[in-house]
């Protein structure tokens, strides 16, 4: 009787739930960038291994060539606010607390880093680039090899 | 010359890669080939007469080269006592706020000396000496206080649990404590509550190939070219040829620590 | 020689009357640290100037003196006096606790207390900080053991010694590493001496030795069982020795720094000039703490009396605490010499004396410390069979 009462109560909060949701699964915010190639899977299995590595390469060794770069992060996976600002990690829309919140795990990150995009200038900190001259140079050398 | 010093995004992950500019054919031989002739001058003519030029830094973005050693030289007697731009480009650059408080940090601080027989007065800035021996990395606990191969003296934040030793063994006072929240931090300089910090030089300016500093940068802008930085390792650089025909000190050279940063005229 | 029984205390209201202030204590402690933690230090009256301040006193006082607290174990055991022998287990078990509390100031004190787990995942064993980790930790564990072996019957006699005899050992090196934490920093004038690590050994006498009178006088008054005349005035006049001990030892390390005219500076300023330093150093450290009860346990009548050996402990306790103020804050309130023969100034304080006034956060973090020290000993004898029904003077007489 006790488990025919718990199994209701589990299935009528589960379908409400989903009513309210529209859905079981978590709505992840989309990121602007071109999908990783290794998969969502992947990433979302691995990035706190790949984050760690790659933090001390470029912490340790200077090496900042690297492929996992929470800058890179938060500015591909920017999350809009209702002021067409990127929100930044006290809201519950940002891209990292969505899943964070959901498995209450705690993000170490942002105490120190940036959660949001910085503006053009910043981003291109690894590498020295004199404002947007050789952007200009750039696209005007691929349209000339096309 | 490495190509990777032009890569317009590096660092990022498969989902930036919409950034990477063109294909891996054209584009990328061209880019290569222009780096091959003119180091990190390119010149492109767009129409006739009408020159577009790139000036790259010439040192390419690298990870630190334990052959270097990267230093500071200082001149006090270039450096004016009403001038501060090497304390407020470094603030800029790194994002620490100085509001006068005691626990307010302090990277680089410009200091007066008075000689106490002589009354000589002199001013010159004062920051991470970047010992050879460091004694804040001997202390911490955690490893997090270190040396980089190229000699930067640096905090890992990540390890740091803010115990503050290394702040008690420094004998320059050039390490701070965070000791509010910080938000908005500059991306190229996290930092956060409760975790040690001091002068990093710039390492990530280094690090993609600027080959200085913002204090020098700044101090250069303003005039006085109290400050060269280079690499002391490197017989050919400013720093040595400056250091082997004039003569320099190290602060508190009775510790025998063997410093980044040296200073002459005091 | 009278058989001794050990015994739990009794449930009185006074024992759990006692253990819910304590709480309270441990509790405000609590609430402190989470109040730091989630706004930063800048609550503290620390600052970047004088890095640590009132919680690394209470945290090395604790830590120093819970080496100390195993001195009466350490006579009984290492040195075979049999007259000691029923106070070991209290004495062990107070070695653990003032430890804890100790180290749960300090490591409640760090930037990042949360990060606690990364001192035991990353070591640098350059860092005497680290080799203190593995000391206290290493302590516990010994003393715990050795604890172990004095309960448990039907171990082999020696096994009591040698636990003992590690321990005393151990409580040398660890007493050692906490004076070398100071000892070893070439940077600072005050410190930068080999003499550091002697005379926290010194103090941890005295100041262990104290409180063991203190705690073991309040807990036997509280629950009625015997605490000998004869025993306890031993246990005094051997503090009394110890204090003409640290006496020595501060003035070797006075006289020392003074010969150097490059240390002249820092003397002056402790010795004379230094204000609230000078006060603590002259009036508390070696007048209150050191001279009257010295003097106090050095007259034959005076020594006798319990209530002369309250006020004596609880001056020592008071000038062992000033002591440690004055080398831990006063060592930092004295300018840095970064430039020699240069006077110096600038906006991060440097040329000028430091100021630091501990805030009412700081004295709640030490004070929970502490609490928890003493409700750890109080949990330890409730229900742990540790204090005997009576420290009587029946065994006092007896051959070792």
């Amino acid at each position: 009787m006790k488990r025919l009462i718990i199994a209701t109560l589990v299935l009528f909060g589960l379908s409400y739930g989903t009513i309210q949701a529209g859905s079981v699964y978590l709505e992840i915010p989309m990121a602007t960038g071109e999908p990783h190639p290794e998969g969502n899977v992947f990433w979302r299995t691995n990035h706190m291994d790949l984050l760690r590595h790659d933090r001390d390469l470029t912490m340790r060794q200077g090496e900042r060539d690297i492929d996992a770069s929470l800058a890179s992060c938060v500015t591909c996976h920017a999350v809009n606010g209702p002021d067409a600002k990127p929100v930044t990690v006290k809201s519950e829309d940002h891209f990292c607390r969505v899943c964070h919140d959901y498995t209450a795990i705690k993000i170490d990150c942002f105490q120190c880093h940036n959660s949001v995009p910085a503006d053009f200038g910043e981003t291109s900190l690894m590498f020295n680039r004199p404002d947007n001259t050789l952007d200009i140079l750039l696209a005007y050398l691929e349209e000339l090899s096309l | 010359m490495n190509i990777t010093g032009l890569k317009p995004a590096g660092g990022c992950g498969g989902g930036c890669s919409s950034k990477k500019i063109g294909n891996e054919s054209g584009a990328e031989m061209h880019r290569r080939d222009l780096m091959k002739s003119g180091a990190a001058l390119a010149t492109v003519t767009l129409a006739p007469g009408v020159t577009l030029m790139a000036m790259g830094s010439g040192v390419a973005a690298a990870p630190a080269n334990p052959d270097t050693r990267w230093g500071l030289l200082i001149d006090a007697g270039k450096c004016p006592s009403d001038c501060s731009a090497c304390v407020t480009a470094c603030s800029d650059e790194h994002g620490w706020e100085n509001n006068g408080l005691d626990t307010d940090p302090q990277w680089i601080r410009k200091v007066t000396v008075r000689n106490k027989t002589t009354g000589w007065e002199n001013t010159m800035p004062v920051m991470c000496q970047h010992c050879e021996d460091p004694p804040c990395v001997d202390v911490c606990p955690t490893g997090a206080s270190f040396k980089r191969a190229d000699g930067i003296v640096l905090v890992d934040r990540h390890t740091c649990i803010g115990c503050r030793y290394c702040m008690m063994a420094c004998p320059f006072k050039a390490r701070s404590l965070v000791h509010e929240p910080v938000t908005d931090q500059k991306v190229a300089t996290p930092r956060g509550s409760g975790t040690v910090e001091g002068c990093n030089m710039c390492v990530h300016k280094l690090d993609r190939g600027d080959g200085t500093t913002a204090c020098v940068e700044a101090c250069n802008a303003t005039g006085n070219n109290a400050m060269i930085f280079g690499d002391m390792n490197d017989p050919e650089s400013d720093i040595s040829k400056a250091l082997a025909s004039y003569p320099s000190i190290e602060l508190r050279a009775d510790l025998g620590l063997n410093l980044g940063v040296r200073y002459q005229n005091i | 020689m009278e058989r001794i029984i050990y015994r739990e205390l009794k449930s009185t209201p006074q024992v759990w009357g006692l253990l819910a202030l304590l709480g309270a204590f441990v509790a405000a402690a609590g609430a402190v640290v989470l109040y730091i933690e989630h706004y930063g230090h800048v609550v503290t009256g620390m600052n970047n100037q004088i890095v640590w301040g009132l919680p690394h006193v209470f945290a090395i006082f604790l830590i120093v003196a819970a080496s100390g607290a195993l001195n009466v174990a350490s006579i009984g055991s290492v040195f075979g006096k049999v007259a000691y022998k029923p106070m070991a287990r209290v004495s062990a078990l107070l070695a653990i606790a003032l430890l804890v509390g100790g180290l749960a100031v300090l490591v409640l004190d760090l930037g990042r207390p949360d990060r606690l787990i990364v001192t035991m995942t990353h070591f640098n064993f350059k860092s005497i900080f680290t080799w203190n980790i593995l000391l206290y930790t290493g302590f516990m564990a010994i003393v715990a053991v050795y604890i172990y072996t004095q309960m448990q019957r039907g171990l082999p006699a020696y096994a009591v010694k040698v636990a003992g005899l590690a321990a005393f050992v151990w409580r040398l090196i660890l007493t050692t590493g906490t004076g070398s934490i100071f000892g070893w920093l070439v940077a600072r004038e005050a410190y930068d001496s080999a003499v550091m690590a002697p005379l926290f050994i010194v103090m941890s006498f005295v100041t262990g030795m104290a409180i063991f009178l203190l705690v073991v006088m309040g807990i036997t008054t509280m629950t009625g069982r015997d605490f000998g005349a004869q025993l306890r005035t031993r246990l005094a006049r051997l503090l009394a020795i110890f204090i003409a001990a640290v006496l020595y030892f501060t003035a070797v390390q006075h006289l020392t720094n003074m010969y150097a005219a490059e240390h002249w500076g820092v003397e002056t300023f402790i010795l004379r000039d230094g204000g609230i330093y000078t006060i603590l150093f002259w009036g508390v450290q070696v007048l209150i703490g050191g001279l009257i009860p010295m003097a106090i346990l050095f007259t034959p009548k005076l020594v006798k009396q319990a209530r002369m050996v309250i006020l004596a402990s609880s001056l020592v306790i008071i000038g062992g605490f000033a002591q440690l103020y004055v080398i831990v804050v006063g060592g930092q309130a004295y300018p840095l010499d970064i430039f020699p023969g240069y006077e110096i100034s600038s906006s991060f304080s440097d040329g000028v004396i430091n100021a630091y006034t501990p805030n009412i956060l700081e004295v709640i973090l030490g004070f929970g410390g502490v609490a928890l020290a003493l409700a750890i000993v109080i949990i330890g004898t409730k229900f742990l069979r540790i204090l005997p029904n009576s420290l009587s003077d029946a065994n006092v007489s007896a051959k070792s």
